[in-house]
């Protein structure tokens, strides 16, 4: 388990690597000065445009100019930003906690709902319940998360006036009436975005089930005489879950793509609104660090899944 | 004594398609105190499904099952499913066929034995590994309190079995189900097992159901015996009675069917199967193979070398070497049957593949007709290949399933030009006819065929080149045993009309001592002996060889009991270190054509 | 034998069943049998219909202006309502709808074809080839996708349209980012195929008897092959789709005057509150587009995978 720990650490580094030389080529490539904007933003002093110049060495070689630019990145000297007058990190650290909490929220939740109700239809294959879940779960990854956002709002807030449609990072209140108040509003983000995730994950769940249950062991635990609860719970879910971890790491980019999305809608001050209102701006270092945040989560929520995997699966310190 | 189980009338069906399909078909048998029935039948004859209706194992949606069985005084089919759930792994016990994909493999071992302690015997999760511990033990598991913490991935698929039995046993069963124990493990390590569960039943004083398919295993285990057919017991009675006078027609083509190890004493060819009508029960005397052996050597193999690297950790270490074929050397006659024997491991496959280059060996020479075929580029070798020709095991896998049989026959002159498209199909057709299919079969796909017509097609395509030599790699091995006799006749009248030369790969001691004309006999990638096949058969010298044919199972109950105690020895695996340097050997020639690798300290313990 | 009894009990049923290949018509049998899947064929057919020759049917300019009939609901005039310039909803989604299907069936090709080449060609490679091809798909997998959507589009927007004007521009560049960024599962899944199919008797068989390399690839594996593929590109539609309107409907996808469905909604979710119809429509077109795709994937994975039918 310890090799295979640090063989998934000493993996994430390279990755990390391609992806900041990815973002970086593509920065590179983009015709024109990327910063030619500046020159006509009124908002951008003249020394932080010159402090950029330099700073992203324009005129030196394209490697040159990625280490420097990784270097700087690495220290934590992520630039300023025009559009919010702060510098880039501390903007970042203000806005990631609130992303966080969405996506994991919206990730426990989609869980809660994808492993019961993926095991169930499983186990029942074509009954019912089975074909509910399953046509809820299409439904349910068809709806694309901007569609099923703006239906919230139509109907929780502007019909039914249940709950605001606007998230307030300043809720002024105190002591209960403040975690109410926060968790009115982050109800229906979450719900979308964990709604949205519970469909495909129920898929994968009932897959790996309807897979694991006609392996030769699920008849083994039987044959001993274990109930079904037992088989279940033991022998057919704990293995299932293998494949699904897997599956769902895969979705992890997605996940964060959806947050932008939702963070939009509903106006969310995390890091997506932000790439997103960055751009809308032109604010470049703000992008290119976002950006560069996203890819890092993904590459640190890929290594909690491949962790989870190998606590799951016995043989995978053995390969 | 009254019977511990027994069956009356049984039948079940499963729905496919919408639509109930009857497997059983009214099956009754008893099985009495401390006896071993055998529910023996080929694939399709619904023996498996027999022993999952007695558990009330089939799929609880789609199955049926309808008849008695009552297990002492209470019908099973009538229980509760609690007072079921008590019966499985409490009164019954099973054992089932694939070793490697019957244990959880996220769980430990020990905790899958103790589960069954738990919900049957209530014993608390210290006292359950404490027992778990002695039923290691029982199953001569060594270093057993070591063992019951490791997961299923870290045993050999020998020691998985003996676990399972352990895992049966944890409740002292009345009655033990084995579901084809024996069939996914080696010929010694199935002598193994079965020495284990013959003893296990006297020390436990239980019944034993045991399905199989093998007559060999049927005459070595079982008191009564109960043939199957098309879900039917056509047949049934004491063994030795079944084995002397089978009655029933299906009973008697089965039985003569069978290649029993030690039948070929006495004959100096290869000798066709005895062909017995199914129906009538009207057989064929067997005739002797015309003399097809050339004096010229088609192949000369020498110091042939295949290993794999293994690679793993950090950064691609290298972490050992398999090695799979170790300076292997033999010759092949024109019109001569060569046969590699081993056990799982032992290289027999590779060599085969090497020889054709399909596995690129390390070092040595392989001549086909004086050429060397280790050195041609890779256009050459295509030419060369034509005249090399290989049947694979799986009837299953080895034809494209999107292509028509008859395309697939027509494929090789295809690609090496050979013929015209039109030409290439009515060979295709001629060669169908000659494997004893239907011309007009060309047109079919492969999953219209069974088992048995599929080999005959893969046969038909390694024909269409017209080789001068065949590998046949475990060729009749996934076939059933009367399917297996036909293959196994048709391969020999090629053999006397084209005189082709085969390298014949196979673990089955009994089929191979039917066919060859000499054998080898592989162990941890060499040739530890090999001859003329009555030598290697009458006089076996190498200590290997002698294990590995006293543990055949042969299909005669008279036979029976020629064993020594158990033992719980592991196949052993050809992976070294990668500084490991082969030692020398050197050959003592016993008789003309007969060579004994000299062997070492190892095996002295064997030899004595 | 026993083994495979354990599992599936039909196996042992008699005469072989289970056909592991696919003929024409057997696919075809089996698709039918997945319900959803043909009416969703009819609704996905209607729909592409709809876009293509709609405009015939209602020849109603797209950009007329009309202040006297803002934000109107459904009528006889305007089916489907109006927006806040008055302008017709019908027909701007027929037109809108025309652009985001060819953004997925181009986004498709594109991805597909590239996850064909790549697994392909990682598949049939071992040693060092292989291992680079595929480090090169696990990290594209590990991009954080549609932020990197967003970067390209933000980056190179005005250099492609003055190449390829603002419409093809757009269409380009969208349909080359979605495609440029999804071709990884496709990658994986053909790598997969080859991989084991490589192994099997039947190409060993092939190779034995003296075929080459593109011989086996194209007789033997790529058929074999290519029914996860198709299953798998027809899903790549309907993501195309989905990833087209998000970067519309984030509003940086296509511009204001080219109204695919995801713009529609980008437009209509400030006036959610008195022109619901606005965001409703182009929803639903985008919704019923997209599951009915889906639902035909669901099919043909029935149909192509007969170990799938239970």
């Amino acid at each position: 388990m310890g090799a295979y720990l640090l063989r998934r650490l000493l993996i994430a580094i390279p990755s990390l690597l391609g992806i900041s030389l990815i973002l970086f080529t593509v920065l590179a490539l983009a015709p024109g000065d990327p910063f030619g904007e500046l020159a006509t933003n009124p908002n951008v002093p003249p020394e932080v445009r010159a402090a950029l110049r330099a700073k992203y060495g324009l005129d030196d070689p394209l490697l040159m100019r990625y280490l420097h630019w990784l270097t700087a990145m690495l220290q934590g000297d992520w630039g300023f930003s025009f559009a919010s007058r702060i510098d880039v990190d501390d903007l970042i650290l203000q806005r990631l906690p609130t992303t966080l909490f969405v996506v994991g929220s919206s990730q426990v939740l989609a869980l809660l709902v994808a492993v019961p109700v993926g095991i169930l239809a499983a186990l029942r294959p074509y009954s019912l319940l089975d074909q509910v879940a399953n046509t809820l779960a299409f439904v349910g990854f068809s709806l694309p998360t901007f569609f099923t956002g703006l239906l919230f709002i139509l109907v929780f807030s502007l019909k039914l006036d249940w709950l605001p449609f606007v998230y307030n990072a300043d809720v002024a209140a105190t002591g209960w009436r403040w975690y109410w108040e926060h968790l009115r509003q982050a109800i229906m983000p979450i719900a979308v975005l964990g709604l949205f995730q519970a469909a495909s994950y129920t898929r994968y769940v009932r897959a790996a089930v309807l897979d694991v249950a006609r392996l030769d062991y699920v008849t083994t635990a039987r044959a001993k005489g274990l109930g079904e609860g037992a088989v279940t719970l033991r022998h057919i879910a704990r293995n299932a879950m293998i494949p699904v971890v897997t599956l769902v790491a895969l979705q992890i980019p997605a996940v964060f793509g959806g947050a932008i999305v939702t963070e939009q809608i509903f106006r969310v001050p995390g890091i997506g609104s932000l790439l997103i209102n960055a751009m809308l701006a032109n604010d470049t270092p703000v992008v290119m660090a976002v950006t560069f945040v996203f890819a890092c989560l993904v590459v640190l929520f890929n290594l909690v899944a491949d962790l989870l995997y190998g606590w799951l699966d016995p043989r995978i310190s053995f390969r | 004594m009254p019977p511990i189980l027994s069956v009356r009338d049984l039948a079940t069906a499963f729905r496919v398609d919408g639509r109930w399909r009857p497997v059983v078909r009214g099956v009754s048998f008893d099985i009495g105190p401390r006896e071993t029935v055998a529910l023996v039948g080929e694939s399709g004859s619904g023996k498996s499904v027999t022993a999952l209706s007695i558990m009330r194992l089939t799929p609880r949606d789609a199955s049926r099952i309808t008849g008695a069985v009552r297990l002492q005084d209470r019908d099973l089919l009538t229980l509760s499913d609690a007072e079921m759930r008590r019966v499985r792994g409490g009164d019954v016990a099973m054992v089932f066929q694939e070793p490697m994909t019957s244990l959880n493999p996220v769980l430990t071992v020990g905790f899958q034995i103790a589960e069954a302690l738990v919900a049957h015997r209530g014993l608390s999760r210290s006292a359950a590994e404490a027992e778990t511990v002695r039923l290691f033990d029982k199953v001569r598991i060594p270093a057993a309190a070591s063992r019951v913490h490791d997961h299923p991935h870290r045993f050999s698929g020998g020691m998985r079995q003996r676990v399972m039995i352990a895992m049966a046993l944890a409740c002292r069963p009345k009655l033990l189900i084995a579901d084809e124990p024996t069939t996914a493990l080696d010929v010694t390590i199935q002598a193994q097992i079965l020495d284990l569960i013959k003893l296990l039943q006297d020390e436990e004083g239980m019944s034993v159901l045991f399905i199989t398919h093998d007559m060999g295993v049927v005459a070595e285990i079982a008191d009564r015996t109960v043939v199957m057919l098309d879900g039917r017991a056509v047949e049934s009675g004491p063994t030795h009675e079944i084995f002397r006078r089978p009655t029933h027609p299906y009973s008697r083509a089965l039985l003569a069917a069978v290649p029993a190890l030690g039948a070929m004493q006495g004959r100096a060819r290869p000798t066709r199967f005895p062909v017995v009508d199914r129906v009538t029960g009207e057989s064929a005397e067997p005739g002797e193979a015309p003399d097809t052996v050339q004096p010229a050597n088609l192949l000369e193999v020498r110091n042939l070398t295949t290993r794999f690297e293994l690679r793993g950790g950090l950064f691609g270490r290298l972490r050992g070497r398999v090695h799979a074929v170790e300076n292997v050397s033999f010759d092949l006659k024109a019109g001569e049957t060569l046969a590699l024997v081993g056990e799982s491991g032992c290289g027999k496959s590779t060599t085969g593949r090497s020889v054709l280059r399909l596995i690129e060996p390390l070092a040595g020479s392989v001549r086909l007709d004086g050429e060397d075929i280790l050195g041609l580029p890779p256009r050459a070798l295509r030419e060369r290949r034509r005249r090399m020709q290989m049947i694979f095991q799986d009837p299953f896998a080895s034809l494209d399933p999107r292509m028509s049989v008859g395309a697939a026959i027509a494929e090789p002159l295809l690609i090496n030009r050979l013929a015209s498209r039109r030409e290439a199909h009515a060979r295709a057709a001629d060669l169908l006819g000659r494997v004893g299919l239907k011309p007009e079969m060309a047109d079919r796909y492969p999953h219209e065929f069974s088992g048995g017509q599929r080999q005959r097609i893969c046969i038909a395509r390694a024909l269409a080149l017209e080789p001068k030599l065949i590998v046949a790699d475990e060729s009749v091995s996934a076939l059933d045993v009367s399917v297996k006799a036909q293959v196994i006749n048709l391969m020999l009248d090629l053999q006397a009309s084209l005189h082709l030369a085969y390298l014949f790969i196979s673990h089955d001691m009994a089929v191979v001592e039917r066919v060859s004309h000499r054998v080898a006999v592989m162990h941890l990638g060499e040739i530890v002996e090999i001859g003329p096949r009555a030598a290697v058969f009458g006089a076996p010298q190498h200590p290997y060889t002698k294990t590995l044919l006293a543990a055949v199972p042969v299909p005669d109950p008279a036979r029976r009991g020629t064993r020594h105690g158990v033992r719980a020895d592991e196949i052993r695996s050809p992976i070294r270190p990668p500084d490991y340097v082969p030692p020398e050997r050197c050959y003592r020639e016993v008789s003309p054509g007969h060579l004994v690798q000299v062997w070492g300290a190892e095996w002295e313990a064997a030899a004595a | 034998m026993a083994g495979s009894t354990l599992a599936s009990p039909s196996a042992e049923a008699g005469a072989p069943a289970a056909a592991p290949a696919a003929t024409g018509r057997d696919t075809w049998r089996r698709f039918r049998r997945h319900r959803l899947a043909v009416a969703s064929s009819v609704l996905l057919g209607v729909m592409v219909l709809g876009v293509l020759v709609g405009g015939l049917v209602w020849p109603v300019a797209i950009d007329e202006i009309d202040f006297s009939a803002m934000l109107q609901g459904p009528s006889p005039q305007h089916p489907f309502g109006t927006d806040d310039l008055g302008q017709d909803l019908l027909a701007r989604m027929i037109y809108g709808g025309r652009i985001s299907l060819a953004v997925g069936f181009a986004a498709m090709l594109i991805s597909t074809l590239v996850g064909v080449a790549v697994g392909a060609l990682a598949g049939m490679s071992r040693g060092f080839l292989d291992s680079a091809l595929m480090w090169l798909t696990d990290l594209f997998l590990s991009l954080p996708q549609l932020p990197l959507l967003l970067l390209v589009i933000y980056l190179f927007r005005d250099r492609l349209k003055e190449v390829f004007g603002v419409e093809g521009g757009v269409f380009v560049m969208i349909v080359a980012v979605i495609g440029g960024l999804r071709w990884m599962p496709v990658a994986r899944l053909v790598r997969a195929q080859f991989l084991s199919l490589r192994e099997k008797e039947f190409v060993e068989a092939a190779r034995a008897q003296g075929a080459g390399p593109l011989h086996q690839v194209t007789r033997h594996i790529l058929p074999n092959a290519i029914g996860p593929v198709i299953v798998a590109a027809t899903i790549e539609v309907s993501a195309a789709i989905i990833a087209e309107s998000t970067l519309s409907f984030l509003g940086l996808g296509f511009p204001p005057d080219i109204p695919t469905w995801g713009r529609l909604l980008f437009d209509a979710k400030d006036h959610l509150d008195v022109a619901p119809h606005w965001a409703l429509f182009p929803g639903a077109a985008i919704f019923l587009t997209v599951l009915s795709i889906n639902f035909i994937g669901d099919g043909l994975r029935d149909a192509l995978d007969p170990r799938r039918v239970l």
